[in-house]
């Protein structure tokens, strides 16, 4: 396998190490060492990298760039909040700390590049420069001039560097209205099953055989692989549930060859930690600490997501239940809802046939204010003075998200918000109060 | 001014010093007082007694908050001493952010103070390194990164001291902005933890406590969790997720509503880089429970607050916003409100210094005495002689009145532990009939006599059907209560309690032996109904044991439980009497209402329209005055608009409003009905109108339209 990699310009011992830490990827790695080329030559100016989270694009870049010496610099995108802090931690990692100083306060990128020019003038590249960054898709948000610079920065500093960029996204999301240069693009796939079971199966504990711990990945993926092939995720769950697994063991039960009854033991476990765990509904600690306790204690840790009821001041309750309604019902129900006296509606006429069960699928739909309170006037049994107080209601249900303003904030004369909770959510809060609100949705009705 | 200047120009006088000096509270408490002259004891009073409730509460909070901070801590210890673990699986598993998810509850202006105790807290015994973020001050992620950045390096610099330059040079950067990236804490971190472990080179390192506070994590709060721009904090654990490795971080994170929050805001790939644990604190009406019954159920504080005071500081509380602190700073409004209007609070304070203060009294406030209502009913009720000697003798009434305010004080001593026992009496009964909260019950004593409330007798009633050993652990709880009040009458009640209870218990060997002999003339009836009989013998035949039931001679049990009862019902009528009913309640009790509504609970849009419908509610001027409702013409000209837009439907055509207002307001002016110029609108009618106008647009009433020319739209509705 280890053929795959091979390079002129590099050590053989390193390309053979590189090779080893680098398992199912050796067609990528070897892909970017051809096209990165001897050490000394021109590399392409920029090369994009995609495929899917933890597909190893980092990982292979990084014990490339690590193992071989290479000069280089890794940048995440998401950590740099302003563009000066990109071109700062570029110019440390190449040049030194001595270049990143120069950077004047707010640095456009021809300050940028006139550092650059003026610092590798004065050191110039002996090997090819390499530039990495991670989670390029968010550089599509920043300045529209970065991306097609950074592409063709080659040219721009006159120097031998290359830029990498690695995302999760094809590059036809990427290429601006304006047109720019083409980098190169290179596809990492998914790690198939047996790729990962092959990867997983190499960090196996020491205190166990190859054939036991490999067992287990095997079966650990019979019921994982379907959600998740998240590497990183698989080895988490891996370490989680195999003191677990190695319990009958432990007990001198089973055998460690007795594949099927350790699967019989270990099986409904992970199918608990498919729904909990890996949801995060339970924390890893306390999976583990579940997993010390003996059966009957079980189910003593409810997730997070078992905890829904709020409590809420009783006028916010109406207020919530109002909106809801808001929401939920067209306007011209209104008077049929929540006027005493309506008269005659006639029915055919009131239910119309293409507004009838579609509003929940719809979603809610903005309300003005004044309907608001309207119905919070009509719903609310008892007479409620128009205090600051309510009004405040209003703002808080919105910062506890279970309103959102739909206008913007800065007009206050007529403020729109939607209803963001659920039917469940609102059925129960309504239960509370005594209130029916099926009777007064006109879906239900 | 004047100068001595011969010459025109600008002069520049300063303020004199006098007139600089700021005022102080007390000034601001005296000013505007009624009755000047004790002023000050009174506010030295007022300021004593808040600053009581003020530590006790917080005392409070501190002890209901201890068991959830406590686990709080643990968890945060628990966290940081798992990362030095070295086995297969930690090593293995992917190091996640460890985070505390701490629901509070929707009443946020408490939260303040639950996470100051705990910043102060995790400080003080688990890290120096505690930042507490907001979402207001982080719109961006370029903000919060320097929110925090600032509070950890900023606690350090007043952490340590004696490195000044050092610190210094750490904090440099900061300036710049440029730097403002987690590596600068990273560094910083390092830098920080070697410099405390080189302080330390004679102890071991090998010892694990000691590899504790080498690595000492960094806990970053988030206030309101809800309130975050999801993406900012999506992007944030992600970069913190980075460092991990390096920087031992933990998040708490502070939800208001449900868990389910961090779901619906953090996608799974984020959510999986957190180890996320729950912690539920109390709720908020338990909390008020608690400060109800420390707070104002205590003969601590000789303050108190009447029925309808109380009833609008709850229902603020239970309708509007679950907030505690604003329950205790409705409190604090009450008690100033009480001071600073009431001359005779001087004797609102402990007993030896209200005596004191009695004495003191002079002959305006003793004069006060005599006006007060149930000071009034008070001398009604004596001997005429007696009468004219209270309402002349400045000397007698002191002492008369001495012997009152103890008299109080007793009714206090007395009235919560009666009010305690009832509680427990009535609380587990079916339905509730006397609520299920303290609170409650102490809402129907304030109001009028308890004993007279049908709830009341319904459960007595209830009482009375309850079996042996129910009623008898509720009495036990009644003892308990008694047991820890020191007045003599209280005393003697327990005494009687227990002679009870140990009745009950001779009932018990007394009773197992023989069995009642009452039993077989119930069963004869109950042998007859098995036969055969039409509707009518029936009827007469339940009658007849309905009859024999009510006559059959009472168990010795239930003649006990019914004295019982009795005892309980004879404290609550000698004891639970309305404070309304104590001669001088006034003194320490607040009375108005309407006052904390109005402060607490302000009604913006009831005194606009009260503004322009009645102008003369707030001018207080007699020309507007006026009977039926109307406005007067000489009114304001916007509360004239008002009236005549209130006249028109949805649309408003402009120029007929003009003309009306301009009858009205030439019939104002007092012009002759019949002249030409009478109603003519001219400029400065105009102008005035349309100002008018413009100031109901303002306010919100009318807003212009396009659905037709030279018209507005009301907003509002209602009206004639």
């Amino acid at each position: 396998m280890s053929a795959l990699l091979q390079q002129p310009g590099y050590e053989e011992e390193r390309l053979q190490t590189v090779s080893k830490k680098l398992p199912c990827r050796e067609v990528q790695a070897g892909m970017l060492l051809s096209l990165m080329g001897q050490p000394h030559q021109y590399s392409y100016p920029s090369i994009f990298i995609y495929g899917h989270q933890s597909s190893g694009k980092s990982h292979v870049l990084n014990i490339l760039l690590k193992e071989l010496e290479l000069p280089h610099a890794t940048v995440s995108f998401v950590e740099c909040v302003s563009v000066a802090l990109l071109f700062e931690q570029v110019l440390l990692s190449i040049f030194g700390c001595d270049a990143a100083s120069l950077l004047p306060r707010s640095p456009s990128l021809s300050d940028f590049v006139r550092i650059y020019r003026q610092q590798s003038s004065q050191s110039p590249a002996k090997q090819t420069r390499y530039i990495v960054m991670e989670k390029a898709e968010l550089l599509r948000d920043s300045d529209a001039n970065l991306l097609p610079a950074l592409l063709r920065l080659q040219e721009l500093v006159e120097d031998n560097v290359t830029v990498i960029l690695l995302s999760e996204i094809v590059w036809d999301r990427f290429r601006p209205n304006t047109g720019c240069f083409e980098p190169l693009l290179l596809h990492f796939p998914d790690y198939s099953k047996g790729e990962l079971q092959h990867i997983l199966a190499q960090d196996r504990n020491p205190s166990y055989s190859d054939e036991f711990y490999s067992a287990y990945i095997n079966i650990l993926l019979g019921v994982f692989y379907s959600v998740c092939r998240d590497l990183r995720e698989l080895r988490h769950l891996a370490a989680l549930n195999f003191s677990k697994f190695c319990e009958p063991l432990a007990e001198g039960k089973v055998k460690e060859t007795d594949t099927h009854k350790l699967w019989r033991n270990i099986e409904p476990h992970l199918k608990k930690a498919m729904q909990t765990v890996y949801l995060r509904e339970v924390s890893s600690l306390q999976w583990e600490q579940m997993q010390q306790m003996e059966e009957k204690e079980n189910g003593a840790v409810r997730g997070l997501s078992a905890h829904t009821h709020v409590e809420l001041p009783y006028y916010s309750k109406f207020l919530l239940i109002a909106a809801y309604l808001a929401s939920f019902n067209p306007a011209r129900t209104d008077k049929r809802f929540f006027v005493k006296h309506h008269g005659k509606i006639k029915k055919t006429n009131f239910l119309k046939k293409n507004e009838k069960t579609s509003n929940h699928l719809l979603g809610p739909k903005p309300f003005p204010l004044d309907r608001l309170l309207a119905i919070f006037y009509s719903v609310v049994d008892s007479r409620v003075a128009p205090t600051a107080s309510i009004f405040s209601q209003i703002s808080s249900l919105v910062t506890l998200q279970l309103l959102t303003q739909v206008s913007h904030g800065d007009q206050i004369d007529a403020p729109k918000y939607k209803c963001a909770v659920s039917m469940d959510f609102i059925c129960a809060i309504s239960r509370t109060v005594n209130f029916e609100i099926i009777k007064y949705l006109y879906d239900f009705l | 001014m004047s100068t001595s200047s011969v010459s025109k120009g600008c002069f520049v006088f300063k303020p004199s010093a006098k007139k600089k000096k700021t005022l102080s509270l007390e000034d601001h408490f005296i000013h505007g007082c009624e009755g000047a002259d004790e002023s000050k004891t009174r506010f030295n009073l007022c300021q004593d007694l808040w600053d009581q409730i003020k530590t006790n509460t917080e005392l409070l909070q501190d002890e209901l908050n201890t068991k959830i901070l406590d686990s709080l801590l643990d968890f945060t210890r628990k966290c940081s001493s798992t990362r030095q673990h070295s086995d297969w699986t930690s090593h293995m598993r992917a190091s996640e952010i460890p985070t505390a998810a701490l629901v509070l509850g929707v009443n946020v202006p408490d939260h303040d103070m639950t996470f100051q105790s705990l910043s102060e807290l995790l400080r003080k015994s688990v890290t120096p390194h505690v930042a507490s973020v907001q979402a207001k001050e982080c719109g961006a992620l370029k903000h919060l990164i320097k929110r925090v950045l600032e509070r950890l390096l900023g606690t350090d610099v007043t952490v340590d001291d004696d490195n000044e330059e050092e610190t210094e040079q750490t904090s440099a950067p900061l300036h710049k902005s440029v730097h403002c990236s987690l590596s600068t804490l990273c560094d910083w971190y390092t830098m920080n933890t070697k410099k405390s472990y080189s302080l330390t080179p004679g102890k071991k390192r090998s010892s694990p406590v000691k590899d504790d506070l080498q690595q000492p994590p960094i806990v970053i709060i988030f206030k309101d969790l809800e309130a975050f721009n999801a993406r900012v904090l999506q992007d944030f654990i992600l970069i913190c997720s980075r460092y991990i490795e390096r920087l031992p971080l933990m998040f708490i994170f502070g939800i208001a509503t449900s868990p389910s929050t961090i779901q619906h805001m953090l996608p799974h790939s984020v959510s999986s880089l957190l180890c996320i644990e729950l912690f539920q604190s109390l709720s908020c009406t338990q909390h008020l429970a608690t400060v109800i019954d420390k707070l104002i159920l205590t003969t601590h504080f000789p303050f108190k607050l009447n029925g309808k005071v109380m009833q609008v500081l709850i229902s603020i509380f239970l309708y509007h916003d679950f907030s505690v602190r604003n329950f205790i700073k409705g409190v604090q409004l009450a008690l100033l409100e009480h001071f600073h209007s009431q001359p005779l609070s001087v004797l609102c304070c402990r007993k030896k210094e209200a005596l004191l203060n009695m004495m003191q009294l002079g002959h305006r406030d003793l004069e006060r005495i005599r006006q007060l209502p149930s000071f009034k009913r008070y001398v009604e009720k004596q001997e005429p002689q007696e009468q004219e000697h209270l309402l002349t003798d400045d000397t007698h009434l002191k002492e008369v009145c001495r012997r009152l305010i103890k008299d109080l004080r007793k009714y206090h001593k007395h009235y919560d532990p009666t009010l305690r026992c009832l509680h427990t009496l009535t609380s587990t009964l079916p339905r509730y009939p006397l609520g299920k909260q303290i609170r409650e019950l102490h809402l129907i004593c304030l109001e009028k006599n308890v004993w007279e409330n049908e709830e009341y007798q319904s459960a007595m009633k209830l009482l009375k059907m309850l079996a042996k050993d129910e009623l008898i652990s509720l009495l036990k709880k009644c003892a308990e209560i008694l047991q820890h009040s020191k007045s003599k009458n209280m005393k003697s009640a327990l005494l009687l309690l227990e002679a009870m209870l140990a009745k009950f218990k001779q009932l018990d060997s007394v009773v197992a032996e023989p069995p009642p002999p009452a039993e077989e003339s119930i069963t004869s009836p109950v042998k007859n109904l098995q036969k055969k009989m039409d509707l009518f013998q029936l009827q007469k035949a339940l009658l007849e044991m309905n009859e024999s039931r009510r006559s059959k001679k009472l168990s010795p049990f239930e003649v006990l439980r019914n004295e019982a009862l009795q005892f309980i019902d004879s404290l609550v009528q000698s004891h639970l009497s309305p404070p309304e009913s104590q001669t001088l309640y006034e003194v320490c009790y607040y009375s108005s209402s309407a006052t904390v509504r109005r402060h607490l609970n302000a009604a913006p849009r009831t005194s606009i329209q009260a503004a322009l419908n009645s102008p003369f509610y707030y001018l207080q001027n007699d020309r507007l005055k006026s009977e039926d409702g109307s406005v007067s013409n000489a009114a304001p000209d916007i509360c004239i608009v008002y009236k005549l837009h209130l006249e028109c439907g949805r649309l408003i055509n402009l120029f007929d409003w003009l003309e009306a207002f301009a009858t009205v307001v030439s019939a104002a002016e007092g012009n002759d009905p019949d002249s030409d110029s009478f109603g003519k609108v001219d400029d400065v009618k105009h102008a005035r109108f349309i100002r008018a106008v413009s100031e109901l647009e303002f306010l919100g009433f009318i807003k212009s339209t396009k659905q037709k020319t030279d018209h507005v739209a009301r907003i509002t509705w209602g009206g004639c």
